[in-house]
């Protein structure tokens, strides 16, 4: 990861108005008539780090998805600040499993800006200062698909953050990264926060949720049980269900 | 293994002493078949990626349908083209008939569902890999188009040298709508097809291993250019 890398500038956006906050009210998914997720009441600010937590089959991925927009609403409502479409365009999403894109990094990065219209050489040069900053300025030219695990997921982060998105959403990105390269993709994400990205972000490690998160949303059985301050919540959670999941009683 | 000898002096003979009918017809063919497989892909794979990303009602019954096509007895199109392009057919003011551009018809009509059925199972295992992504992204229909044809490009290039194989070994439409007319419409089948019925065997295999000669030619030519099953190369 180079530090010396310049901070590439913000891409354009369609409007100055901020997407967020986010509302959900009573929303809920549902896959063959399953209720995956709800109903879920949720709001989320213009600002923190919100970390995602619960069991597994409690519904975080399915959640963020919702949000996202990626799975379809079955009940209740969730809104925007703006119309939803602009919404869409101002937001971006890490999956656990990095999909790559059959292009060389410098492509794979630009991509988002090239959807939005952007001029290739314009496009690449800035996915070179992206490259650069995540630590991948060394194999520009290299296709996505053959790179690390590791180096994956930096793709992955540099490619959501290139378009500047007020708000990501990131489904434990760092599942299966050793300690170093978790360690990066954190860097990174503090400092997307500092640049002004509101950071929703799913994850089953502890330590990384009490480095990183603002709050917490702790879901159970796909609702959210327990929503507050991260300090708080890991000090004195006020579920039975949230304290044993913290003291490592798996709660299924 | 007398007549196989000698087609391949035939072969050689033909080719090296730069026979300037065998060339006509050669040159007619890759003309034919080229210009076939270059319509019928910018049919086939925006098709075939349509359907991948398209959801609608008949959408099933259409790849099935397209599968089916794949089948389509040559003979059969010929006639169907021919019934059209005749004088007293609805193209017929075209005069089109027993022309190269009639050739060409028939075979975009035989090689499209081709191109199309392969791309469209190539790029549905691309689309299952992309897909959260590219909703993710926002992409419209016609970037999720792009996109797949574009990263799955090696792969539909596959599609395009089936349909060429297709193309340049058919003979039945061709000879029913091109009427295999010397320096006009003559073409490699053709003339074997002809030599064959006049008792010219060694010929009509000469001309034979110059038409797989010619196959393997382009086959590893386009895989050359297209740097096809190279380290670091998608």
């Amino acid at each position: 990861m180079s530090a010396s890398a310049p901070t590439p500038a913000p891409a354009p956006v369609a409007s100055t108005r901020p997407i967020l906050p986010l509302r959900l009210r009573q929303a809920e998914a549902r896959r063959r008539g399953k209720r995956l997720v709800g109903p879920v009441d949720l709001e989320l600010g213009r600002e923190g780090f919100t970390i995602v937590m619960g069991p597994n089959g409690a519904g975080k991925t399915t959640l963020l998805r919702l949000m996202h927009g990626l799975e379809r609403l079955a009940a209740g409502e969730i809104r925007w600040a703006v119309p939803v479409r602009e919404a869409r365009m101002r937001q971006a999403y890490v999956f656990q499993t990095p999909i790559m894109m059959r292009r060389s990094v410098v492509d794979s990065i630009a991509y988002p800006l090239r959807l939005r219209g952007m001029g290739r050489a314009e496009a690449r040069a800035r996915a070179a200062r992206w490259a650069e900053r995540v630590g991948l300025g060394a194999v520009l030219e290299r296709p996505a698909p053959v790179l690390s695990g590791g180096e994956k997921q930096k793709l992955s982060l540099a490619r959501a953050l290139i378009a500047r998105p007020e708000i990501l959403f990131l489904d434990e990105p760092c599942a299966s990264l050793d300690g170093r390269a978790m360690r990066e993709i954190e860097t990174l994400l503090l400092e997307a926060r500092e640049s002004g990205t509101r950071i929703v972000m799913a994850t089953h490690d502890m330590g990384q949720a009490c480095r990183l998160a603002s709050d917490v949303v702790f879901l159970y059985g796909g609702r959210v049980h327990e929503r507050g301050p991260a300090e708080a919540f890991f000090k004195a959670p006020r579920t039975a269900e949230a304290a044993a999941f913290l003291k490592g009683d798996i709660v299924e | 293994m007398d007549g196989f000898a000698a087609g391949l002096w035939q072969a050689w003979k033909l080719v090296f002493t730069f026979d300037p009918d065998l060339y006509e017809i050669v040159f007619l063919s890759l003309r034919v078949t080229m210009s076939a497989v270059i319509i019928a892909s910018l049919i086939g794979l925006p098709l075939g990626a349509w359907l991948v990303i398209k959801r609608f009602r008949a959408r099933r019954f259409t790849i099935a349908l397209l599968n089916a096509l794949m089948g389509l007895p040559p003979v059969v199109v010929g006639l169907a083209v021919y019934m059209l392009l005749s004088r007293s057919g609805p193209l017929g003011v075209l005069g089109l008939l027993f022309t190269p551009t009639a050739m060409i018809i028939a075979q975009v009509i035989i090689i499209t569902p081709l191109i199309a059925s392969i791309a469209h199972q190539t790029m549905r295992d691309l689309w299952a890999e992309y897909h959260d992504l590219l909703l993710s992204m926002n992409a419209s229909r016609a970037q999720r188009i792009a996109a797949i044809l574009w990263d799955g490009r090696r792969a539909l290039l596959t599609a395009m040298l089936a349909g060429f194989g297709r193309g340049i070994g058919e003979v039945g439409a061709i000879m029913i709508v091109g009427g295999n007319i010397d320096h006009v419409t003559r073409v490699l089948t053709t003339a074997i097809a002809l030599e064959t019925g006049k008792g010219n065997f060694a010929f009509a295999m000469g001309l034979g291993l110059i038409l797989i000669a010619l196959s393997l030619s382009v086959n590893l030519a386009i895989h050359w250019i297209s740097r096809t099953e190279r380290a670091s190369v998608w």
